[in-house]
């Protein structure tokens, strides 16, 4: 090891400038960047998301209670999820709807699991707002669904984004149903 | 100007040892040559100081009070606002101590660009005042946050929700979080910025100071000090300059503290934070209107890149493109007091960014919508386009061959440059 990286040469010193002490501040260095990022990294996960934070990341809800046309939102992990029970001619329109006329291309049928249930997480894909049309009397938007206020986004029935600045339709979270009116989110 | 030579022998004793007389009197002392012909605009430096150290004091004492926790945060406030002696107080100095120390680094920034105070030595010294505008604007925010009502909750969740436009924006923004929304974890974090970057906005602007005084101030005129006989003793002449100037300062600020206290605030952050009832109209606070107006602005999409990601980067460029001020300008001369054509340009800059203070503060639909888009593309066609040309183009009057010239009108000039000279010599 010592010969090839000093060939022929007196301690630490060689004909064509390279030593043993190049090696030396090589390798050092790079350890000393190693050993850095090593030490950096639990700094840095530590802000991450703490273990009872995770720990609350999957919710059961009971959607019996919620009539046609209604509409609940619960929380899951912090955030509200919108879960609209849809009246058949909403869910007529999600799908009479050309994939052409959409910022975000996605079938309505893609987005859900059983057609009168709509289940998103009930935030804004632009900077988070939550968006209104939940209540009864809320300003529902252009195209039925929802509105966010915050910088003028009209999504639909299905919670795709229609107008307005968000790039993105409303997430569908990871749920399954656990018989036929209880789901779990998470 | 003299050397630094005291006589109490106590001080003396001191400096011997550690030199740090000498090195406040070359600071703000009379070792401190300054141009004799600074004018007002030169007074918000020392003021912007001053407002930081109210920020600091009145901060320390309200952190004795406050409790970093989304529970507990808003009516710790609350408690602070009735309960505590003189809390109100406290906490109306600092809300408005944060407004008023934006109003004065802005005319301080204004005052550069005009005077052309950025170039030639002074670039680096200008970048450090940039970025000392960055960390003012990062504290401000994380600051906003700590009394938990609900503007402060949403505009913390807007703004970081931001990082989503970049790739692993997600990622991102739930680490900045803690969680999967904004929640006590930001808030603690965010408690532990506010207390920490004041105190590194301190250490820049020693940096700042340090910059400034390899060459010394400019001056309005924007030509260097010819010797001696340009400049005056930093004390007692500017000393007491600015102390007139910090004694108007004040009086505005009582004023506002006294009568009109919640002006510059939104009264809905006295409704503390519901993570799931969205505002019906989210602001920011005055200071960042034009910014969240160009934000806004950005409604379509170009080419394969998204509106939100437009937005995000036109809004942290407009204050990143200050930084590159001093190579936009390629003017020679300094002071717009001798650019006809950028005095005007200048002033219709200032009015554009005074538009857009005004369109962040409406609703993003027409006619504001269409506003704020044509200032937004006119304050970058500034400084892109417009002050590359000037530098080309623009006829620029004669300088005065002194800083005493204009003074001395006319005459003086060759006299007093005549009479400078023996004077250097002594
Ligand atoms: C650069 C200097 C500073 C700026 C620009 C600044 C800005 C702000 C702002 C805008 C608020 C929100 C006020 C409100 O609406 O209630 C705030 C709150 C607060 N700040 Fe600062 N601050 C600075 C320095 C400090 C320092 C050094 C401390 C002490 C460690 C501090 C401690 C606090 C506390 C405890 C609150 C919450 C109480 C309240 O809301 O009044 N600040 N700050
Ligand atoms: S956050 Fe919904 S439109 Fe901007």
């Amino acid at each position: 090891m010592a010969d090839t990286a000093n060939p022929g040469a007196g301690p630490g010193h060689s004909g064509d400038g390279e030593t043993r002490r190049d090696f030396l501040y090589l390798t050092a260095a790079a350890m000393g960047v190693v050993g850095t990022a090593a030490v950096a990294w639990p700094i840095i996960d530590s802000m991450n998301p703490a273990a009872d934070v995770r720990a609350l990341a999957s919710i059961v809800v009971d959607l019996s209670p919620v009539e046609e046309g209604m509409a609940i939102t619960v929380i899951w992990r912090g955030n509200p999820v919108f879960v609209r029970h849809r009246t058949a001619a909403e869910i007529e329109t999600a799908r009479g709807v050309a994939l052409d006329d959409l910022p975000d291309p996605e079938t309505d049928e893609a987005r859900v699991q059983k057609p009168q249930w709509l289940v998103m997480v009930g935030i804004c894909t632009h900077l988070g707002c939550i968006p209104k049309g939940q209540r009864v009397g809320e300003e529902k938007g252009e195209y039925d669904g929802w509105f966010c206020p915050c910088h003028g986004s009209h999504y639909d029935t299905s919670g795709r984004i229609r107008k307005g600045p968000a790039p993105r339709n409303l997430d569908v979270p990871p749920y399954e149903f656990l018989d036929d009116t209880t789901i779990e989110i998470g | 100007m003299s050397e630094f030579k005291p006589t109490n022998p106590v001080i003396r004793w001191i400096e011997h040892r550690l030199p740090i007389f000498s090195f406040i009197d070359h600071a703000v002392g009379s070792g401190y040559p300054t141009p004799r012909n600074l004018n007002y605009w030169w007074n918000y430096g020392s003021l912007a100081g001053i407002a930081l150290v109210i920020l600091i004091i009145t901060g320390i004492v309200l952190a004795m009070q406050y409790t970093p926790h989304a529970d507990y945060a808003f009516d710790s406030v609350e408690r602070i606002m009735r309960d505590v002696n003189y809390g109100w107080l406290l906490r109306y100095i600092h809300m408005n101590g944060a407004s008023f120390f934006f109003i004065v680094v802005y005319i301080h920034l204004f005052r550069g660009l005009y005077y052309g105070s950025y170039k030639e030595p002074r670039e680096l010294l200008w970048m450090i005042g940039v970025t000392l505008l960055l960390l003012m604007m990062a504290t401000a925010f994380t600051g906003y946050v700590l009394p938990w009502g609900q503007l402060s909750y949403w505009a913390a969740r807007v703004i970081t929700n931001m990082f989503t436009a970049f790739p692993f924006g997600e990622t991102i923004v739930t680490w900045l979080w803690g969680g999967y929304t904004v929640g006590n974890p930001t808030l603690n974090r965010f408690y532990a910025f506010h207390y920490l970057l004041p105190f590194v906005i301190v250490g820049v602007v020693f940096m700042h100071i340090w910059a400034l005084h390899r060459f010394g101030s400019s001056n309005p005129v924007g030509i260097e000090a010819d010797g001696p006989q340009d400049k005056i003793p930093f004390h007692p002449y500017y000393t007491v300059k600015d102390l007139f100037g910090l004694g108007v300062y004040l009086t505005l600020f009582a004023a506002l503290v006294f009568f009109a206290p919640n002006m510059l605030g939104e009264t809905i952050n006295y409704v503390e934070a519901d993570p799931l009832v969205t505002p019906a109209h989210i602001v920011p606070e005055w200071y960042f209107l034009p910014y969240y107006a160009i934000l806004r602005s950005v409604t379509f999409d170009i080419w394969f890149l998204s509106a939100k990601l437009i937005g995000v980067i036109l809004m942290f460029g407009s204050t990143l493109i200050l930084f590159l001020v001093p190579w936009l300008d390629r003017s020679p001369v300094r002071s717009a007091r001798f650019r006809p054509w950028y005095k005007w340009f200048f002033w219709i800059w200032v009015f554009d960014v005074a538009v857009l203070t005004w369109v962040g503060a409406n609703l993003p639909v027409p006619p504001y919508l269409y506003i704020g888009q044509v200032a937004s593309v006119w304050y970058f066609f500034h400084f892109l386009v417009i002050l590359p040309l000037l530098s080309i183009f623009e006829p620029t009057k004669p300088l005065p061959s002194s800083i005493g010239e204009p003074v001395l009108k006319g005459g003086g000039a060759s006299a007093a440059g005549a009479a400078s000279k023996p004077m250097e010599k002594a």
